[in-house]
């Protein structure tokens, strides 16, 4: 634990020092990179041997302040989601020394490692914290910090509009946080997660569930609170926006988890709650991210997605923990947490090529790019491995997570009773309809963004980024396949983890699942063995034959050119036709209208459907009642004095009677 | 291998999202006939042991009034009005085979809720099957625009009133069970001379058009 | 894992484009013409197999990857599906969900290699094929969580020896899986592998610009997927047991597989493709085929 505190004084003093010295860029990336990295890599330390150990280490300092308390704890829980929090921010620090240094001359860069250290700093305290003011505390830093990243480049509106949405969900969802922590705590004198009341009413209880999911759900960015998400995330520079959508968000799913071991045995109908969660989010979010051109934008929607794979893996592990099935319950709840990891590292890996592409090109337009591949050939490649790994194909780390899901639904859709089961095979198919939607929507960014020829300058300009920023890609492109490829030794360090959730590490049925997980690593072996065998056998074939170069047969058209291909609209409209209903894309177009080839002009906008259903309408009405309570609002300095003077009277009248 | 009935009315529910999923009238035509086959048959297998003059009726009333009258009637009714399609529906195709799902999910459940009475092996799923069937019914009246669908849809909510009532009833006395068919016998030849005249008056058969005759 | 498991998987290797070969043998005959000799589809392998490659400018190393990762999957899918009620050689619990998973990650890569291209018509298949294959994968799952249920096992080698075909869930999962099949493989209502327009194609589009020994890797590729998704179906449907000696199994299953492409050849003749909307129909009324006949199961 002592490390941890180390590592992170070196962090926050590494940020101070950036922030003083933010005159000279150069000097303040160097401390504000070498503190976070040095920082991360200590903190990895006690974190590793807590997962490995499963043993819990706590830290107490004396803090003056009402119901608050310094006291940290690093339990198997904290430490499974620390794990990517550090490891990510350190290669994210990497990976922004060279992406930020370009913007050396228009901003003062101390400004933004001292917030992203303290980001890093809030986050890690968030997952330790072991009292009520400490965690909102940290709760409120971490949001401040991430709004003062998001909006970097504030000269743009659409920026200065982001960072304002981001900074309104975040504060409506911590308002509903304060509520629950009061409940909970309703019987201490000091608001430690030790001391919470265990005995509370079942309402109490199911407030507090319902409080829990809004607040850390908003935090999360499950439907339909999700609205901040894909709006945020692309207007933060990219390193940013991968640690946001990365661990940030990661966040408000250890603060559930972390209230559900406060709420004890859960009712069933909690469960059909965050199954039915997850399924939608799932669903609408990678709809709604095949709609998106714009890269970012994308993959924003996409983390909604990966948040509802991990509440289904929650929603099916709670089902079983009600319905005393420990299968069920241990595999969802391993498959959630796993899913967390897994989806640090891939979308990760995905935001930072997504900021090497637009480090080279200046454009995120998918539809304005193309044929990356030969110019960024890395970038391209581990892209791609983030891709594979997103849509839950072995033998990446996706699947893995996914499998164990799988196996926890299949299990309880075997054995338990009409209604569950009913529910579970729902968790199934939406799975397995999210896992084809994803297919296609990477397939699409990938495809369009980094195949066939360029389809604008931008793309035919570009470059390969530099080391700095392609070696943390592939530290976190190898840590998928290792994961792939590994996944029956890493299930069971989720066995502690159980251990804090379910009060039952459930070792047996977890190294069930891990004597599974073994013949998928065999199958993935056997994936690989074919694999280069085929293709030696393949390259001994072509090394004897003549092997020659055209053009892609283009049936004969007198002059084509690159915008002729297919792109990521037509790619993404079969999918968003058939789910007209949900997306409701505004399409405009100008056709030509003479005989002869003429330009024309098409273009496809997605609003989203919770904000301009619900969200909209709903401000819009309290603006409306507001601006009627407005009447209360004379001016005059007469009328207030006499409000004043009424009250007290009122007071008065009601002490006397 | 399973009772005749089991699988009888594992056919009704699959007609039933047949009928949902079809656009083509002129299946759902022949489709709704299998049906009231199937159902004329059920009466009789339902009561196997104990076979009366008067059920043998019944049943072969029914089979042949819904398995060749109706058809009859309602093709001819196209052939007039000359359309073969179903324009666009108000609730599309996918959605309708989902909601058909989860009119079986209701209807399994309310079938668990009812008082059930034993019939002997495999009558689980004739609750449900009927609910199904009149909720099909029911569905196709609200969610298509065709005058012809809406005729189909008030068919298969009497073949669903139907089934029910063959397995909740011991005795029906004769003349309510005739009295039941002359009823939509009746209404279906009206509603034949109706979408005549409609088709005839305005050109189509579009129900939701229909509208404009409000003052 | 006995040597009858590997023997099955030679059985696989050498047998699987025959079965192409009968399905064009039926629909000749429906047509009254006298077709493609049966072994067509080796000649035509064995052909591309000799000849050389050319390549387009735009296509970079994911093109030549596409079809060897194609191949790669699809063994492993042959080592993880039983034949004739003998266990797989990977056979464990969950291993259908690496079945439908590794032919995600064929389908992925076919996908991308036919993006590499710049081609429209490359880019049309592809976006065709992904929004189908997503459709199918629900009905796919949910049919053999149906059968899973019934049949108390999570393992293919163990689900389909053990279902009792005349159930009506199994006869309902079989129906529905008989369209994913057809959905898979790229067959009429679905696709017609025939023709070369762009209006009908949805797998054949996307390997246009393949050549030389990769369209030889791509043919075989389908023809084995076309034996791996049928051994699921066949297993159901033909009783088997691995208490006969050897052969007996073995051969009713390659009865079974006759049968199948014998009926799927039939249903080539006698239907036209499906307009593209009603496709996404079709699968969804698999889907709910499969629903249904989970339902049946709970009781």
């Amino acid at each position: 634990m002592s490390l941890l505190i180390i590592a992170l004084s070196i962090i926050i003093i590494g940020g101070l020092l950036a922030l003083a010295v933010c005159k000279y860029s150069y000097l303040s990336t160097l401390l504000g990179v070498g503190s976070t990295v040095i920082g991360c890599i200590i903190g990895l330390i006690p974190v590793g041997q807590t997962i490995y150990y499963g043993d819990t280490t706590t830290f107490r300092l004396a803090w003056n302040i009402p119901y608050g308390s310094f006291f940290l704890k690093l339990d198997p829980l904290s430490a499974f989601f620390l794990l990517p929090i550090l490891f990510l921010s350190g290669l994210a620090a990497i990976y922004g020394r060279e992406y930020m240094i370009v913007y050396r001359h228009k901003k003062w860069l101390g400004l933004s490692w001292f917030f992203l250290n303290l980001l890093i700093v809030s986050m890690v305290f968030v997952c330790l914290a072991n009292n009520t003011i400490l965690f909102l505390a940290s709760w409120e830093v971490m949001a401040l910090s991430s709004f003062f990243l998001v909006a970097f480049e504030y000269e743009k509106e659409e920026v200065r509009k982001a960072s304002w949405i981001y900074m309104v969900a975040s504060y409506l969802g911590t308002a509903c946080l304060l509520p629950m922590f009061l409940i909970l705590g309703s019987s201490a004198n000091i608001l430690d997660f030790d001391l919470f009341n265990k005995s509370l009413s079942p309402l109490a209880l199911n407030i507090c569930f319902v409080l829990a999911l809004i607040g850390f759900g908003t935090k999360a960015g499950i439907m339909p609170f999700h609205v901040w998400l894909p709006v945020a995330h692309p207007a933060a520079p990219s390193p940013v926006s991968a640690i946001m959508s990365g661990v940030m968000i990661k966040t408000g799913i250890y603060g559930l988890v972390r209230t559900l071991t406060f709420l004890g045995m859960p009712p069933l109908w909690w469960g059909y709650l965050l199954l039915a969660i997850g399924i939608v989010s799932g669903i609408l979010g990678v709809l709604f991210a095949l709609a998106q051109h714009d890269l970012k934008r994308l993959l924003a929607y996409h983390s909604v997605e990966n948040i509802g794979i991990i509440m289904i893996g929650f929603g099916v592990g709670m089902i079983g923990w009600s319905s005393g099935m420990p299968v069920v319950a241990a595999l969802g709840f391993a498959g959630g947490l796993l899913h967390v990891v897994n989806h640090a590292l891939f979308k990760g890996l995905l935001f930072l090529g997504a900021g090497s592409v637009f480090h080279s090109t200046h454009n995120l337009e998918i539809d304005h790019l193309g044929g990356l591949i030969k110019k960024m050939p890395y970038t391209g490649m581990f892209f791609l491995i983030g891709a594979v790994a997103i849509s839950g194909l072995p033998p990446l780390n996706g699947f893995i997570s996914e499998f164990v899901i799988y196996l926890a639904s299949f299990s309880g859709a075997m054995s338990m009773n009409s209604y569950s089961s009913l529910s579970l095979i729902g968790a199934i198919a939406g799975l397995a309809l999210i896992g084809g939607l994803a297919v296609a929507c990477f397939t699409k960014a990938f495809g369009v963004v980094f195949l066939g020829e360029p389809r604008s300058n931008d793309a035919r300009n570009a470059h390969e980024s530099s080391p700095r920023m392609t070696i943390p890609m592939m530290i976190l492109a190898l840590s998928c396949i290792v994961i792939g490829l590994l996944g029956a030794a890493i299930i069971l360090f989720v066995s502690p983890v159980i251990g804090v959730v379910l009060g039952n590490p459930y070792t047996g049925e977890i190294r069930i699942a891990s004597n599974y997980l073994l013949y998928v690593t065999a199958g993935s072996i056997v994936f690989i063995i074919c694999l280069l065998t085929i293709a030696g056998l393949r390259w001994l074939l072509l090394s004897k034959r003549s092997v020659g170069q055209s053009v892609t047969w283009d049936c004969g058209y007198a002059a084509p050119t690159a915008r002729m291909q297919y792109t990521a609209s037509s790619f993404a409209q079969p999918i968003t036709d058939l789910f007209e209903f949900f997306l409701r894309t505004k399409k405009n177009n100008t056709m030509p209208d003479s005989y002869f080839p003429a330009a024309a002009h098409f273009e496809t906008h997605t609003a989203d459907v919770s904000r301009e259903s619900i969200y909209n309408p709903l401000f819009k009405t309290i603006d409306r009642f507001s601006q009627r309570m407005q009447v209360v609002q004379e001016g005059r300095i007469h009328i207030y004095v006499l409000y004043v003077v009424v009250t007290l009277l009122i007071l008065l009248f009601w002490n006397m009677r | 291998m399973d009772s005749p009935m089991e699988i009888m009315m594992i056919l009704l529910v699959l007609s039933d999202f047949a009928l949902l999923g079809l656009s083509r009238l002129r299946t759902c035509i022949s489709i709704v006939s299998f049906q009231g086959m199937l159902l004329g048959l059920l009466a009789l297998v339902s009561q196997w042991g104990s076979l009366t003059l008067r059920l043998v009726m019944i049943a072969a009333a029914s089979f042949i009034i819904k398995g060749f009258v109706f058809p009859i009637l309602l093709r001819r009714g196209i052939r007039e009005a000359g359309t073969q399609q179903e324009m666009e529906p108000f609730v599309g195709y996918i959605m309708s085979i989902i909601a058909g799902l989860v009119m079986l999910g209701v209807s399994l459940w309310l079938g668990n809720k009812l008082p059930l009475f034993a019939l002997g092996s495999g009558t689980y799923l004739i609750i449900p099957a009927a609910l199904t069937t009149l909720f099909t019914g029911l569905f196709l009246i609200i969610a298509r625009k065709n005058a012809l669908n809406q005729c189909l849809g008030y068919i298969i909510m009497e073949n669903g009133i139907y089934t029910f009532g063959i397995f909740s009833v011991v005795e029906i006395p004769l003349l309510v069970e005739l009295g039941i068919l002359l009823d939509v016998f009746v209404a279906v030849f009206v509603m034949g001379i109706a979408i005549y005249h409609i088709n005839r008056e305005f050109d189509h058969l579009d129900s939701d058009r229909l509208n404009v005759l409000k003052g | 894992m006995q040597i009858s498991s590997f023997l099955n998987i030679l059985l696989g290797l050498l047998f699987a484009p025959l079965f192409l070969g009968i399905i064009n043998k039926t629909k000749a005959s429906f047509a009254g013409r006298t077709g493609q000799p049966l072994l067509q589809s080796y000649y035509d392998i064995i052909k591309q197999l000799q000849k050389g490659a050319v390549y387009s400018k735009t296509t970079s190393w994911i093109f030549r990857a596409g079809p060897v990762v194609g191949l790669s999957a699809i063994l492993v899918a042959l080592v993880i599906v039983p034949l004739g009620g003998i266990a797989a050689p990977l056979a464990f619990s969950g291993d259908l969900l690496l079945l439908a998973y590794i032919l995600g990650t064929m389908r992925f890569f076919t996908v991308i290699a036919a993006l590499d291209t710049g081609s429209s018509f490359e880019g049309m298949g592809a976006s065709r094929e992904v929004l189908f294959s997503a459709l199918a994968e629900p009905a796919f799952l949910i049919g053999l969580a149906a059968i899973a249920r019934e049949t108390g096992v999570l393992s293919l080698s163990q689900m389909l020896p053990a279902a009792h075909f005349f159930s009506p869930e199994v006869v309902l999962v079989v129906i529905a899986l008989l369209v994913v099949f057809l959905c898979e493989n790229a067959r009429i209502p679905f696709d017609d592998p025939n023709t070369h327009l762009e209006l009908t194609m949805i797998h054949e589009v996307m390997v246009l610009d393949h050549s030389g020994p990769d369209f030889a890797l791509i043919l075989y590729s389908s023809a084995l997927k076309l034996w791996v998704l049928g051994l699921v179906i066949v297993g159901m449907v033909f009783p088997s047991s691995a208490d006969y000696f050897w052969p007996v199994p073995v051969f009713m299953a390659l009865c079974g597989l006759i049968l199948l492409a014998v009926i799927v050849g039939v249903i080539e003749s006698t239907m036209a493709r499906l307009r593209l909307l009603r496709i996404p129909q079709l699968l969804v009324a698999a889907g709910s085929l499969s629903a249904f006949a989970f339902i049946l199961v709970l009781r």
